[in-house]
């Protein structure tokens, strides 16, 4: 890969100060960067690694749900949340493989937005907040399609804070090789509706699957999706599956995820 | 260029390296701690996993910028210090846990990792933390059967496959 300057800074403000540099990239986990780097995709001139700050790592609950910081690893997520919100601790634990998990961040995850990553389903899924440098946006309008956020020059996510529903499971079909959702399908059930959002399956990125959401919100039960369809276009296409196997696959993890919520 | 330092294996050192220092190459290049491999490069395989600040993770798949001020083990480190064996070598070499070997050092250090987590994991608990390392010759049965006699339990248990 080509060289690069490293810098680790101990705040957010230095963080932000670092990355206003030419060339500067944001690095956290670096689970994604890293082989990115080495293939050449990315070739940043100086690497900010934001896992040195302490103010951006750690889970906690408040009064508008459970914050957690955007560095915090997936292995922490899995251990710290449990108590507090199952789904996302079990959601985190099942992403890549135990030593992936003790280095890649949800600010990273959420910050690459691949299309087959868990987290962005998570955080669509729970109606979570981003919380970055500058502001708090909604996941309803923080994921953009493909490797795409609202995120803006300069601008660092810094934790999410997710509102934590009644019921809620995450249920991914691997791709056995990459262990990235084939397609994965977040369900969290609410006082007031049902949200379900869908990783690995669309070319747009992550979803939310508004005709299941609806009819799982007068009848929380995998039979109350039976009847729906869901359209093949615009779906991923490739050696591990066509498009319309990937738009089955909503429908058949919607239903378990549903049957697994609690 | 940028100064690094960190404990390796119960020693301090400190070097100058690229920011493009990835910590498998400093450990093999810069200390000459060729037992971390690197198989894929590409954080599939598993086999440059070592412990830093007592967790496992790919050496490949991090800098060794990042590592600044870290506690690192490596496979060199795993030994009792008296230099016998630890538990977890001892079980592989008992029960025959590898064939050309390439995996081992990798295998030894995640399988310390979930033992240090999981005192006494079942069989599908420590085939499903050991996805992320890949062996190519054993089909893992003698590895499972390593894991599960380095726990104290009954790796004949183990039906044959």
């Amino acid at each position: 890969m080509h060289n690069f300057d490293f810098v680790k800074p101990a705040t957010i403000a230095d963080a932000v100060k670092a990355l206003s540099a030419e060339g500067a990239q944001a690095l956290s986990g670096g689970q994604t960067l890293t082989p990115t780097m080495k293939q050449r995709l990315a070739a940043p001139s100086l690497l900010v690694s934001l896992t040195g700050i302490a103010e951006m790592k750690g889970v906690c609950m408040g009064d508008d749900g459970l914050s957690v910081g955007a560095a915090t690893t997936h292995a922490t997520v899995a251990k710290e949340a449990a108590a507090h919100y199952p789904a996302l601790a079990a959601l985190a634990g099942g992403i890549g493989d135990p030593a992936v998990r003790n280095r890649g961040t949800i600010g990273g995850s959420i910050a690459n937005n691949d299309p087959a990553a868990c987290y962005p389903a998570g955080v669509l899924g729970s109606g979570a907040t981003v919380v970055t440098n500058r502001r708090r946006i909604a996941a309803d309008d923080y994921f953009q399609g493909m490797f795409s956020t609202a995120l803006e020059e300069g601008e660092i996510v810094t934790g999410v804070t997710f509102p934590v529903p009644e019921k809620a499971a995450y249920v991914k079909f691997n791709q056995p090789a990459s262990r990235f959702a084939l397609t994965g399908v977040f369900v969290a059930k609410f006082k007031d509706g049902v949200r379900v959002a869908v990783t690995g399956a669309s070319n747009n990125g992550v979803f939310r699957w508004a005709e299941a959401e609806k009819a799982l919100s007068s009848n929380f039960a995998a039979s109350a999706v039976e009847g729906l369809t869901v359209s093949a276009d615009d779906m991923i296409g490739d050696l591990h599956g066509t498009p319309a196997y990937r738009a089955n696959l909503v429908k058949v993890l919607t239903k378990r995820a549903v049957a697994a919520a609690q | 260029m940028t100064k690094v330092t960190m404990t390796v294996n119960g020693k301090a050192v400190s070097a100058e390296v690229e920011g493009r220092t990835l910590l498998s190459a400093f450990l093999r290049e810069g200390l000459g701690l060729t037992g971390t491999h690197v198989g894929c490069d590409t954080s599939q395989c598993g086999a440059c996993v070592v412990h830093v600040d007592g967790k496992a993770v790919k050496s490949c798949t991090m800098f060794a910028a990042d590592a600044d001020g870290a506690q690192v083990k490596t496979i060199e480190g795993m030994n009792n210090p008296d230099g016998s064996l630890s538990v977890v070598q001892q079980a592989f070499q008992d029960h025959h846990g590898l064939q050309c070997g390439f995996c081992t050092p990798g295998m030894v250090m995640s399988s310390a990792a979930l033992l240090a987590e999981n005192p006494k994991p079942t069989e599908a608990e420590i085939r499903h933390y050991l996805e992320g390392n890949i062996c190519r010759c054993t089909g893992y049965h003698n590895i499972v059967k390593a894991v599960l006699a380095a726990s104290g339990q009954d790796a004949a248990a183990l039906a044959a496959e």
